[in-house]
């Protein structure tokens, strides 16, 4: 196995929210203290529901914003509180891939013009033909047809668009893709053929994934590793087949039996969650899953239960029992 | 489910229309609009080609001939197709070479306005919390004056000329341009694909105007078209008060003020001039709104 | 008798490039307390085909029928008067995004006792009664603090418990429920979706759940239509569905769900839905069709039989090997 590329400790970003006429400012925990690495050639999924900050955690990896603490170091390399401002070689490493791919693309741009920019904007060494045989071969290495080329992106289906914004995200060469919900907004036909295309691409070019996405369906045939997020920490990490075969949060064991199975020979008994995630500006004490969780303790509404464990990490004072600990 | 997304590859020949086609039906299905183009178009000719289309200077006098009565009334020749004024000169002429100057201040003012306004206007949506602040109250500020009001102070401050007005005009319609710019800047700057140009290493300038300009400019056209007849007809007011073009200019709003004395005695002096106005505005108006509907999304039917 | 019956119902949607087909010729029949899902991908007419019985499309579109009938009315003959009298009160139907299906300018209560004002003739305090009642009913706690709450203060599971209250307030004989949980989590998704069966099977009604999720399709209902491209390819009930889909379009969507899948790279359907300008002429599934052959291309195929799920396709599936091959070559 080799080296991780990316190394995350205890990444946080805070948001501070106006409290309004004579109110203090609120602070907005969006993330809060995520560690992981990302190696070349494999995935790391991250699922939580909305508003446990996934969207937040991609959005700081990709230096978009920059961390309010933590570190984050990239190809040995720390990132600071300018982000990738002004590093060429940094921001190159790291690129993203959106969710809603209508929204993605510059309307106003052609999908070559969207392809070559980032290298007209980051390499100005290569010279305007190499830009466009490089988008070319793109192109074609996206399942997209050279015609495709001077079309606008108006003329193209949702898995097209998706097609073109992993295009995009790879001109600049990352070794680091974030992947943002990259196929929940399409179709079950198109979404399996950009899974599939997401697949090939990891292989050939041996790109880290970071994955991020909801459907643990998905996650489950895409991803090595899992991160579970619940209100912008994690509460559960490890390989996938533990995560999906043995979790111990009760979480993710709720998460998972919240998911449908498309088999109706199975229907299963739920674990049924009561309540919604609460807002990230008013955390729990204690646990903060705690006020909906099936196996709190006197303990989980006063102590914030640490992460701990090797390879397969929990934070729960009460975990999910193992099966070998029921067999023993 | 029209949408044209759903398009394939599969099939390269079918292509769905393009955009200025997509355009172009919608705009025709608005039959106003279609004619006030028309109108527009014919205006837009006879003002590149007034001084052929002239039968006279529009300061050439005929001291025998004040105040002739168009050519179908009692007492007009077919020598002076409108009438004369009470300089005898030519309304006809006159009112050809008034397109001129009504195009050339319907051009210049929206030029001038929507230039400095969507220029402001991008700098607000993207400038910090305080600046976008600062600049907003300012062109509250600005119009909360009426704004006829306004730009007669600004020509008494400037003096009273045609290029004054236009520039007090153009001031005066700027905080508009400067308002939608912002208003599509912030919808458009918080879509991912302004996202994606950051990552890809793009700066701030060339995020503003090349990455989302582009996208504003739909409404921002349909401003600058209904802004033309505010200006034409903004001008012709300050004209009228006598704060605008200066005699013998034959700027329509002027003319309408110079033969004011006359009303009761020859109606064409007056009424001329002011249906000129009526139908260039109106037609200014009918085709902004038809570009309105093809162009906003979110006006647009089914 | 059945509920609902609808026979060869097509919208036409006038487009400024030409007329597009959204919905070609489809049969729905729901019987009285029946739970039935309508899947498809985007594009399959699934939600388009139920608001042109709601009678909630825009003028630009034509709907066509040989039957639309709903508990012995023509739904096709009635005035606008008297099917607003049934819309509401005997159909009713909720939407994808509760946030935006609600008015934010009033209160829950209001807007569930409004439709309580119009369809019957309670008094005030009745209404109010109903309202507290109905709240509870879709599990909202407090309910009495909730009425006066407005939408915005409302998570999103909330709103849509909230939805299906002011759907269920006069009692429907049918509801249909447009992607009720696409916009939500999965937790909530789960809770939403119990409540929906619960409520279906409590009050009797006929429930229509519209949905492209196959796992809630799996999970939740007994019968299930798909639709492709605006026509329906296959009627099936769920177990014969999951097990032995007679259309290679259900077999091929099923085979493309990732939990599904044996090896690593996903089976794919080639090329997307067809839209307005390449509708194939034969079987509109024929490009993305692996047993497809010429006279796939050329003739518009019929729908099989009841025991074929009424597959819309010239060589019906059977344990995913074609039949009928053999005759027609």
């Amino acid at each position: 196995m080799s080296d991780p590329i990316l190394i995350a400790t205890d990444l946080k970003r805070h948001y501070e929210v106006k409290g309004g006429f004579m109110k203090p400012n609120a602070i907005v925990r969006a993330l809060d203290g995520a560690s992981f690495s990302l190696t070349p050639g494999k995935t790391l999924a991250v699922v939580g529901e909305s508003g446990s900050g996934k969207s937040t955690l991609a959005r700081v990896v990709t230096m978009i914003e920059p961390p309010t603490e933590g570190q984050l170091v990239i190809g040995g390399r720390e990132i600071g509180p300018d982000g990738a401002a002004g590093d060429r070689k940094l921001r190159s490493m790291v690129q993203i891939v959106f969710q809603d791919p209508y929204g993605s693309l510059n309307p106003r741009q052609t999908i070559g013009q969207t392809l070559m920019e980032p290298l007209l904007l980051n390499r100005p060494d290569i010279k305007a033909d190499e830009r466009t045989r490089r988008a070319r071969e793109m192109l074609t290495m996206v399942g997209l047809r050279p015609e495709h080329f001077d079309r606008y992106p108006h003329m193209f289906s949702g898995g097209q668009r998706q097609r073109v914004a992993v295009a995009r995200a790879l001109m600049l060469e990352p070794k680091i893709l974030v992947l943002d919900e990259p196929v929940s907004a399409l179709d079950l036909s198109i979404q399996s053929q950009v899974l599939n295309l997401l697949m090939d691409l990891q292989e050939r070019l041996d790109l880290a994934y970071l994955f991020i996405s909801h459907d643990l369906s998905v996650v489950r045939h895409i991803a090595d590793e899992v991160l579970v997020l619940y209100l912008g920490q994690p509460v559960e990490i490890g390989p996938k087949d533990v995560i999906f075969d043995q979790p111990r949060h009760p979480y993710t064991k709720a998460l998972l039996s919240a998911t449908p199975v498309a088999d109706p020979a199975e229907r299963k008994e739920r674990i049924k969650l009561t309540g919604e995630l609460p807002s990230p500006m008013n955390k729990p004490e204690g646990c903060s899953f705690n006020p909906r969780c099936w196996r709190r303790l006197e303990i989980c509404t006063k102590v914030e239960p640490p992460l701990q464990g090797h390879g397969h990490c929990f934070a729960c004072h009460n975990p999910v029992p193992d099966d070998e600990e029921v067999a023993a | 489910m029209t949408d044209a997304a759903s398009q394939t590859a599969s099939t390269p020949n079918l292509r769905p229309p393009s955009r200025f086609k997509e355009f172009w039906s919608s705009f025709k299905e608005n039959r106003g609009a279609v004619i006030g183009l028309f109108v527009f178009l014919a205006f837009l000719l006879i003002a590149a080609f007034a001084p052929l289309l002239a039968p006279y200077s529009f300061d050439a006098q005929d001291r025998s001939a004040l105040l002739v009565p168009p050519f179908w009334q009692e007492g007009g020749s077919t020598k002076y197709l409108l009438g004369t004024d009470a300089l005898g000169r030519d309304l006809l002429s006159r009112l050809i070479y008034g397109a001129r100057f009504s195009f050339f201040i319907g051009l210049l003012v929206v030029t001038l306005a929507s230039f400095c306004g969507v220029l402001i206007g991008v700098i607000a949506g993207f400038a910090p919390n305080w600046l976008d602040t600062l600049i907003m109250r300012l062109m509250d500020i600005i119009l909360s004056f009426p704004s006829l009001l306004l730009a007669l102070v600004l020509v008494a401050i400037l003096g009273p000329s045609l290029i004054n007005a236009m520039i007090a005009i153009a001031v005066v319609l700027q905080p508009h341009f400067v308002r939608l710019t912002r208003a599509a800047v912030l919808t458009e700057k918080s879509k991912d694909y302004v996202t994606a140009a950051r990552v890809a290493g793009g700066r701030p300038l060339r995020i503003m105007f090349r990455t989302v300009l582009p996208n504003c400019l739909a409404p921002i056209i349909v401003q600058a078209a209904l802004s033309f007849s505010t200006a034409i007809l903004d001008t012709a007011a300050l004209g009228f008060l006598g704060m605008g073009a200066q005699p013998p200019t034959p700027e329509w709003g002027t003319m309408l003020a110079e033969a004011r004395e006359f009303i009761l005695r020859a109606w064409w002096v007056v009424t001329f001039p002011g249906l000129c106005i009526l139908i260039t505005v109106l037609a200014i108006n009918l085709m902004g709104d038809g570009l309105r509907d093809a162009l906003d999304p979110k006006l647009k039917r089914s | 008798m059945s509920l609902l019956e609808i026979r060869n119902l097509s919208v036409d949607f006038a487009t400024a490039s030409g007329k597009f087909r959204a919905v070609d010729g489809v049969d729905v029949t729901v019987d009285q307390g029946e739970l039935l899902a309508i899947v498809g991908e985007s594009g399959s007419g699934k939600s388009v085909s139920m608001l042109a019985l709601m009678g909630l499309l825009p003028w630009t579109a034509t709907v066509t029928a040989d039957k639309l009938e709903f508990d012995g009315h023509d739904l096709r003959k009635i005035s606008g008067r008297q099917r607003r009298r049934i819309i509401g009160k005997d159909i009713s139907m909720i939407f994808q995004e509760p946030m935006s299906s609600l008015n934010p300018a009033f209160t829950i209560g209001w807007q569930i006792k409004e439709s309580l004002r119009k369809h019957t003739n309670m008094s005030r305090s009745q209404r109010q009664d109903r309202a507290v009642e109905l709240m509870q009913q879709v599990g909202i706690p407090a309910p009495e603090k909730r009425l006066q709450a407005y939408p915005h203060q409302l998570s999103g599971g909330m709103s849509q418990r909230a939805m299906i209250a002011m759907a269920l307030a006069n009692k429907p004989k049918l509801l249909i429920a447009d992607e009720p949980t696409t916009a939500l989590d999965v937790t909530i998704q789960a809770q939403i979706l119990e409540l929906l069966t619960g409520l279906q099977q409590e009050t009797g009604m006929a429930l229509v759940l519209i949905t492209h999720d196959m796992g809630v399709v799996a999970e939740t209902v007994q019968r299930v239509q798909v639709q492709y491209a605006g026509q329906r390819v296959e009627l099936q009930e769920v177990d014969g569905l999951f097990e032995n889909p007679h259309h290679p379009y259900t077999a091929a969507l099923l085979a493309a769900l990732p939990e599904r899948a044996i090896e690593k790279r996903l089976p794919t359907i080639p090329g997307v839905v067809p839209g307005q300008f390449d509708r194939p002429q034969g079987c509109l599934f024929s490009p993305r069709c692996k047993f497809a052959d010429a006279r796939c291309i050329a003739e518009r195929p019929t729908p099989a039989g009841r025991d074929l799920g009424y597959a819309l396709c010239h060589y019906p599936l059977i344990d995913g090997q074609p039949t009928g091959k053999e005759t027609a070559a």
